[in-house]
């Protein structure tokens, strides 16, 4: 367990974010649990740290280098700037200097000087080069496991360079020597078995989902169904695992079934592909990624679907948005006049710009609503046809489902937000102080709606930041359920039985 | 002479591995396969809508103004009268010189004064702000070093002790045609020239790279489309 720590405090002015004097090696103590044997091996890596590492390191990174672009520039390129180093949530938070991006990359980036440039074989001291060691492999472990991959510096930095692809490559090149992280290499393992992170088995799901009919039905008298391997339906869903059973999410996965039924659309989840979440990204490995992404493909082909669509989860749609057609496409055996994949805010917008659902927003005037652009969808990813339409739609969705919308200040939303604090395979309870005091940012822009406007409910659409925002809440003095899904807020205002 | 020879042959080498090494690390960079789709939203959704984006980072480095008006003020005004000063020493290596090089001479001589005015500032940054002065390795300093005595030893031509400009003119064509002409031996140029030459042979093998590097960014120059069109390269392409 994370050992005690203060939570950051909060201003009350509306400078939102003061830049702290750095203070070396605050979270130098931070790291993860260490993944079992077991737990790697099954992702096919070696199950504890394999002899001569150092060097096995050291040629993963140069096989890392010459298979991405981005790496290579990215290594090469930056000039010290400094641009990015008051972007990152965790540096704000934790006033550690390796937690800024440019510092960040440099454990990296130190080793790759070293190894394959000549500025560092010959001049190591000059440009910062070191040899790759015990220490420097304990670095990684710890402040790679600091880096929610938000992609926030790759905004600011003058060449775009990506803390989250060097985070990436050290996480994969961690795994390749036998040094995991326990929490995403289990999840992906439980994944592999059970076809969902949680490890939820088929008749769990279904029990969980017959459970959601009567209450749905019990609230508003109409039998809305939430099918499972419904083999010709029209939509596949696939949506975060946490959406069956974890609050706020399932109230989310309620909306989801109400929109579906009253636009009078056939649609089923399915048990064998029961999990949007793709893992393998934070850890960098291609294998996995492509891997757990082929069985959304399989289990499309398997019910013979027309569309699909993914729930609210910001990495997963970041995935399946970026990456799906590349890994597991073309989808030319789905309809061909929707995009494949669509993102369920996508598809709801759609429905509402087409009259298709009777909305009373009154229905939701005790809620004074926020929006948290969940990183992976703000910076990774779009929805609809124009550049910024991630930002568009699901603001779109609020303000036709509820009548009190607030924005954050303009420096912390949009391609600006500050993460959650939990993503990037952070989400654990051995990370907590990191998590707690990498929220600050976001905390501090929500302070400001709060004292301004009353807002009570904030409204994400990634599994992972509601999930943090259940900790990351409390532990400033906010009540736990102010985070809300998108589709909770939608659902409560569908007028259903109106349509029928 | 002997002079003029070793800075000939200093000038060829130094030219040989610049654009050697430049060449090389292109072809590294556009040989490196991007497998997945990067661009860092919101990402123009057509190539002219990245054409723009990177004409406005490249030019009036969009990004930079976003993330912090002084670095990007300091190093903007460096970047641009580096640009005037370039082109200004074009008429070194022109008979007859462009128009264009002409009509830019009487700003060129003052953007060197603007030049040493934003590396002043970006230098002091390394020293004054925290962060930055945490970030900076050895090498930064000595870049930063080696760029104002070129900019001053440059001046120092210029206001302090005047060479003879039309022969250093026929040595440097001479360079260039292969046809070696003596070199005045003023101790400004002889440190003007053999910083320049030091420039020269680590620009590839710099943080310098930054310069072919940003046309190669993948979160920069790709375009927003995967729904639309299938993108494999690399591990995704087997």
């Amino acid at each position: 367990m994370a050992a005690d720590f203060d939570t950051p405090e909060l201003f009350n002015n509306i400078e939102i974010i003061d830049t702290p004097k750095y203070e070396a090696d605050t979270m130098a103590h931070s790291s993860p649990y260490v993944a079992k044997a077991v737990h790697n091996e099954k992702l096919g890596f070696p199950g504890e740290l394999v002899d001569n590492w150092e060097q096995k390191a050291v040629s993963r990174l140069g096989e890392l280098v010459d298979g991405s672009r981005a790496l290579r520039t990215f290594l090469d390129s930056c000039v010290k700037c400094g641009a990015c180093t008051d972007k990152c949530h965790y540096y704000l938070g934790t006033k550690d200097p390796k937690n800024m991006p440019v510092a960040r990359q440099d454990l990296l980036r130190s080793i790759y000087r070293r190894y394959y440039t000549v500025s560092g074989k010959y001049f190591p001291k000059l440009v910062g080069a070191r040899d790759m060691d015990k220490s420097v492999l304990d670095e990684w472990y710890s402040y790679f496991h600091q880096c929610s991959q938000c992609r926030r510096c790759s905004v600011f930095c003058p060449y775009g360079i990506d803390t989250a692809e060097i985070s990436m490559a050290a996480r994969d090149i961690m795994d390749t020597v036998g040094k995991g992280q326990k929490y995403c290499n289990e999840i992906l393992g439980k994944l592999q078995t059970v076809g969902n992170n949680l490890g939820l088995p088929k008749p769990a799901l279904l029990d969980t989902l017959e459970g959601l009919e009567e209450e749905v039905e019990e609230d508003t008298g109409v039998a809305v169904k939430y099918p499972l391997d419904v083999k010709g339906a029209d939509v596949l869903l696939i949506t975060p695992s946490a959406d069956f059973f974890a609050e706020p999410h399932i109230d989310g996965l309620i909306g989801y079934g109400k929109v579906f039924h009253q636009a009078g659309i056939s649609w089923t989840l399915s048990s064998y592909a029961s999990e949007a979440a793709n893992f393998s990204m934070f850890i960098g490995s291609g294998d996995n990624l492509k891997k757990v992404a082929q069985r959304i493909r399989d289990a499309a082909e398997e019910l013979g679907v027309k569309r699909i669509i993914v729930g609210e989860c910001g990495h997963a749609w970041r995935v399946a948005y970026s990456f799906w057609n590349t890994l597991i496409g073309p989808f030319d055996f789905l309809d061909p006049r929707y995009p494949a994949p669509q993102h369920i805010v996508e598809f709801t917008y759609d429905l509402i710009q087409r009259g298709a659902l009777n909305l009373d927003k009154e229905a939701n005037d005790h809620r004074r609503i926020t929006f948290h652009d969940s990183c992976n969808v703000a910076r990774a990813s779009r929805m609809g046809n124009i550049p910024g339409g991630q930002f568009i739609l699901p603001r779109a969705l609020i303000k036709a489902s509820a009548n009190h919308f607030f924005d954050m200040a303009p420096e912390t939303i949009h391609e600006n937000t500050f993460c959650c604090g939990g993503g990037g395979g952070l989400l654990t309870d051995d990370l907590l102080e990191l998590r707690i005091k990498g929220a600050m940012p976001r905390m501090q822009a929500l302070k400001q709606v709060v004292d301004e406007h009353n807002v009570n409910s904030m409204v994400a659409i990634c599994a992972i930041c509601k999930a943090q925002f259940n900790k990351a809440l409390p532990a400033y003095q906010f009540p736990m359920d102010m985070i809300t899904s998108l589709h909770q807020v939608v659902g409560d205002a569908i007028q259903l039985g109106t349509k029928d | 002479m002997t002079l003029s020879v070793v800075f000939a042959i200093l000038f060829y080498a130094a030219a040989l591995l610049l654009i050697g090494g430049l060449a090389r690390k292109i072809m590294v960079y556009s040989r490196t396969p991007a497998p997945l789709k990067i661009p860092t939203t919101p990402a123009p959704t057509t190539k002219s809508g990245v054409v723009w984006r990177m004409t406005k980072e490249v030019t009036v480095f969009q990004s930079l103004f976003k993330s912090n008006k002084w670095i990007w003020l300091f190093g903007w005004v460096f970047h641009v009268a580096l640009a005037l000063v370039l082109l200004r020493h074009l008429r070194y290596f022109q008979e007859p010189v462009w128009t264009v090089v002409t009509l830019i001479q009487p700003f060129g001589k003052y953007a060197a004064f603007a030049m040493l005015i934003g590396l002043g500032g970006l230098w002091a940054r390394r020293f004054l702000v925290d962060r930055v002065r945490y970030i900076t390795n050895l090498s930064d300093h000595l870049m930063l070093a080696l760029l104002v005595a070129i900019g001053l030893s440059g001046l120092g031509i210029k206001y302090l002790a005047h060479t003879d400009i039309v022969a250093l003119k026929t040595y440097m064509l001479g360079l260039l045609y292969f046809d070696l002409q003596p070199l005045p031996s003023d101790g400004f140029v002889l440190l003007h020239l053999s910083l320049v030459i030091i420039l020269m042979v680590i620009f590839p093998i710099s943080k310098l790279l930054h310069v072919p590097g940003l046309f190669f960014m993948p979160t920069r120059n790709q375009v927003d489309n995967p729904r639309e069109v299938r993108h494999t390269a690399g591990w995704t392409a087997e």
